[in-house]
């Protein structure tokens, strides 16, 4: 080592303070973010293996290697740890945490305490869930529609209480977030100055905090109904199975949103960032955000067109639905415009947010499928609403979070990632993607239903398709994987700014010091400044 | 930007876009009319996806970074721009949704005249009971394996189904034997409907083709939710005609058993089937009627309202009538009683 640093400027937030306990005593937002990290990819991995057996036990018509039974089980563990352990604490509890107080030049986000709560309140959530595979598991499905998840059964009591306690994480971490934002930010880091991330996490978190509570008192009813046979839900007791949809997707739809914005936020920095070029429309992305998160508190309607509700709720919801597209069109009409005259570099990162805007694109422009109520009626419950939320959550979501990942990496652990292997890894997710999920956009069209444990066996090819290209993905993911764990051992260092980007994480060093920056740093100019 | 791609496109679309791309043939004129939103949205997405995202590539291979010290254009905004890629596709959204509602309208409402068939959804298969008392179950085939239950209707004329979900076994008091939602949906027809425990939903439709059509169950509703499956048989009128007064029929009509269950269950001392009043409302002339609702409000006398009158008399008392007087019928009559009677107050004319 050539450099004969002082040790005080060597002090980073990894080496601050040592062993296991202070890492889970930790109130530094990135170490709770890293926490997160950990948390999320094991979960992923969970789900992950889940994935691979609904499409295994799918490769061919008939029992493959598990039951009916079995199978139920498998697909409610598998949506039910993506969405609640895996897609929703994702970007924002982990990168969010991370990069949401650095970018707006703040020492930690607002109530510390309460982020480390947060983390605590998944994992308790995450334990209580996952003990309902003691009692059999439930096999409601993640939606867990009544009356059939009403039977009394302890599974579906623990998966409730379970979903219940890991909301209190999300509610949380969008408190926090939203604090932070209007009260930690630097001098002269105006709202119109902020990161789109941060723009995009700020969104998140007002449904976080608005939508919610609902979902807890939901699960707290469902559970209440399970335990006690009170009738909200029952009609023989003379409760409205409707009512349960009703609730359950005034926070799962907003949920989908939770889900997705934050995944524009990162995709909008890494667009700028490996453009070299200042961000087309920051207003429009910024407050198109803020749009779609205000809108989505309205369109919960649009799962329900078939469920018996009234003709006029579904043409309601229907017009409401098709608003959300167009601040969605605009995001990716300002992405385009961003990259034009820009100094493109394809680093793997790039590759990933290239890769959102297809897969993206496919899955919002089948969105205007589903929400056109005709076509609705058709597709609802088939493997085209699969293949959509797929393409949106894991096209989308997934996508931006290994973006972000290799993006952020340097700034996190001070080394890089090798980028041929992290470009194998996109290759290989993007490529089995389409393979896995294209096919049953055709699937839907031509009437197979979802949650099939069976089917007719003229879909067998394209299921046996899908089956195939869905080992792909597992290999890409594997492949980032072992990319990652090289990265964090032998990984090149990185200095403070591999990229070249603007925002205010690259101006301090990599890793960060304990508080983030050794002088509070002043804000002149804005996010994007490549001139 | 060139227009080529886009003159190619039009030429390629008609091909690639068929009415009904990736659609199973449709059976019906409101699927035809389905698959033709669904081409419009198949052509505008893939133009859509053209444009963002061989722009994308595009640009990816024009702009590629070739020294380390580029300098980039600074453009920030563009107002017209901005305008025109939120205006254009807003347009397209609204039309879509007007084109959408009108066909779903359609799909709401029934023709006057629709044979009416009542459909019972369980776990995990379904039953058909027509109004002449003709009952469709499944059955085992030759070798022994489980036949599902077939629906025959006349071609060309409109079929109305009203569904309701119900216990595995009618008289089971187990607690865990409750109804689910189950959802049926005809592909060949483009059209679904939840089946909801605690009442009726409907929908209809009409066959234009003769022909063998699937029916699958869409709302999961446990491990025999793909297996639950039924087959629509169109066949022509003259032939269905000829089915539905084959054997198997029931012993009566289900107006007739529900005429004999008003006689049998005394609904008779209080509700007149000749229009003089009695202690309650007459059936005369009820069905279809909008009923004034003591404590305000309106109800019509359909299915939903007779069932829960018999069901929960207090629920909705008609103006005029006093409130609890009917005791209720529940654990009395059975899911095809209440059946039974509606029919009956039907035929009330």
């Amino acid at each position: 080592m050539a450099t004969a640093t002082a040790h005080h400027e060597n002090s980073n937030y990894l080496n601050h303070e040592k062993g296991l306990w202070s890492w889970l005593t930790t109130l530094d937002h990135k170490r709770i973010g890293l926490l997160y990290f950990i948390t999320v990819a094991l979960f992923f991995l969970v789900g992950g293996i889940f994935a691979l057996l609904i499409r295994t036990e799918l490769y061919s018509v008939g029992e493959t290697i598990m039951t009916a039974e079995q199978y139920a089980r498998v697909m409610t563990y598998h949506g039910a740890v993506m969405v609640f352990l895996v897609i929703i604490p994702g970007i924002p509890a982990f990168l969010g945490n991370f990069f949401l107080p650095i970018q707006i030049g703040a020492k930690d986000v607002a109530f510390p305490r309460l982020n480390l709560l947060s983390w605590y309140c998944l994992l308790l959530g995450a334990g209580i869930a996952l003990t309902s595979l003691f009692f059999g598991g439930a096999d409601t499905g993640w939606t867990f529609y009544t009356p059939y998840s009403i039977k009394h059964s302890p599974a579906v009591i623990c998966m409730a209480l379970g979903v219940f306690v890991a909301g209190f994480s999300s509610i949380l971490t969008g408190l926090n977030f939203v604090v932070t934002t209007h009260k930690l930010r630097a001098p002269g880091m105006t709202m119109n100055r902020i990161p789109l991330f941060v723009w995009a996490l700020y969104s998140t978190a007002i449904i976080q905090v608005l939508a919610t509570p609902v979902l807890g008192i939901t699960v707290l009813l469902l559970a209440a109904e399970n335990i006690f046979g009170i009738g909200f839900f029952d009609p023989a007791l003379g409760g409205d199975p409707v009512l349960f949809q009703h609730f359950f997707w005034f926070y799962s739809h907003p949920a989908v949103y939770i889900m997705i914005l934050p995944a524009f936020g990162v995709i909008s920095e890494l667009i700028t960032t490996f453009a070299r070029k200042t961000i087309f429309g920051y207003t429009a992305i910024a407050y198109s955000s803020l749009a779609i998160a205000a809108v989505s508190f309205f369109v919960w309607g649009h799962h329900m067109f078939v469920s018996g509700q009234s003709e006029f709720a579904g043409i309601v919801f229907s017009f409401l639905t098709m608003l959300v597209g167009v601040p969605t069109a605009i995001k990716l009409f300002n992405w385009m415009a961003t990259l034009y005259k820009g100094s493109i570099n394809l680093s793997a990162p790039m590759l990933y947010a290239l890769g959102f805007m297809f897969l993206f694109t496919i899955g919002g422009v089948t969105g205007i499928f589903l929400a056109t109520i005709a076509t609705d009626v058709h597709f609802h419950d088939t493997y085209f609403v699969v293949a959509h939320f797929h393409y949106v959550m894991v096209g989308g979501t997934l996508m931006s979070i290994m973006g972000g990942i290799f993006y952020w990496f340097p700034k996190m652990f001070g080394r890089l990632c090798n980028d041929a292997w992290a470009r194998v890894s996109f290759v290989f997710i993007f490529v089995g993607f389409n393979v896995t999920f294209f096919p049953q956009f055709v699937l839907g069209s031509l009437g197979m239903p979802r949650r099939y444990f069976d089917y007719l066996p003229e879909f067998q090819h394209l299921n046996r398709i899908s089956t195939i290209g869905s080992y792909l993905i597992g290999i890409g993911f594997i492949v980032g994987l072992i990319t990652i764990i090289h990265g964090l051992l032998k990984g090149e260092k990185s200095g403070p700014n591999p990229w070249g980007g603007k925002t205010l994480e690259w101006t301090t060093a990599s890793p960060p010091p304990h508080e983030n920056f050794l002088t509070t740093p002043v804000v002149t100019a804005g996010p994007y400044e490549y001139r | 930007m060139s227009f080529k791609p886009l003159v190619l496109l039009s030429l390629l679309l008609p091909g690639v876009a068929g009415a009904s791309t990736f659609m199973p043939p449709a059976a019906t004129v409101t699927a035809g009319e389905v698959d033709s939103v669904y081409a419009f949205l198949l052509i505008t997405s893939l133009i859509s996806f053209i444009i963002l995202i061989g722009g994308m590539i595009f640009f990816v291979f024009k702009y590629k970074r070739k020294s380390a010290t580029d300098k980039t254009a600074y453009i920030t905004h563009d107002h017209t721009l901005e305008f025109v890629w939120s205006f254009i596709p807003f347009l397209i959204f609204m039309f879509v949704f007007a084109w959408g509602w009108k066909i779903y309208h359609d799909m709401r409402h029934s023709p006057e005249g629709a044979l009416e068939v009542h459909v019972m959804a369980k776990k995990w298969d379904w039953r058909f009971l027509y109004k002449n008392g003709k009952e469709v179950t499944s059955g085992l085939d030759d070798k022994g394996q489980k036949a599902p239950a077939t629906m025959v209707v006349p071609v060309g004329k409109p079929v109305k189904l009203i569904m309701a979900s119900e216990k595995i076994s009618a008289g089971s008091t187990d607690p865990m034997d409750r109804p689910v939602l189950h959802s049926f949906f005809i592909p060949a027809a483009r059209i679904k409907q939840d089946v909801v425990p605690g009442r009726y939903t409907t929908m209809w439709f009409q066959l234009d083709q003769p022909g063998d059509y699937w029916v699958f169950c869409t709302e999961f509703c446990g491990s025999g939710h793909s297996a639950m499956k039924a087959r629509i048989s169109a066949v022509p009128v003259a032939d269905f005609e000829k089915w539905l007064a084959a054997e198997g029929t029931g012993e009566m009509t289900l107006a007739d058993k529900g005429r004999a269950l008003y006689s049998s269950k005394a609904c008779a001392g209080c509700h007149s089937a000749d229009g003089t009043r009695v202690v309650g409302p007459t059936f005369k002339s009820a069905w279809g009627a909008s009923r004034d609702i003591e404590g305000g409000g309106k109800a019509t006398v359909d299915e939903n309202y007779v069932r829960e009158s018999i069901l929960n008399p207090n629920a909705k008392v008609a103006a005029g009538y006093p409130a609890g007087v009917m005791p209720t019928f529940a654990g009395q009559l059975s899911d095809d009683d209440v059946k039974a009677l509606i029919e009956f107050i039907k035929t009330l004319k």
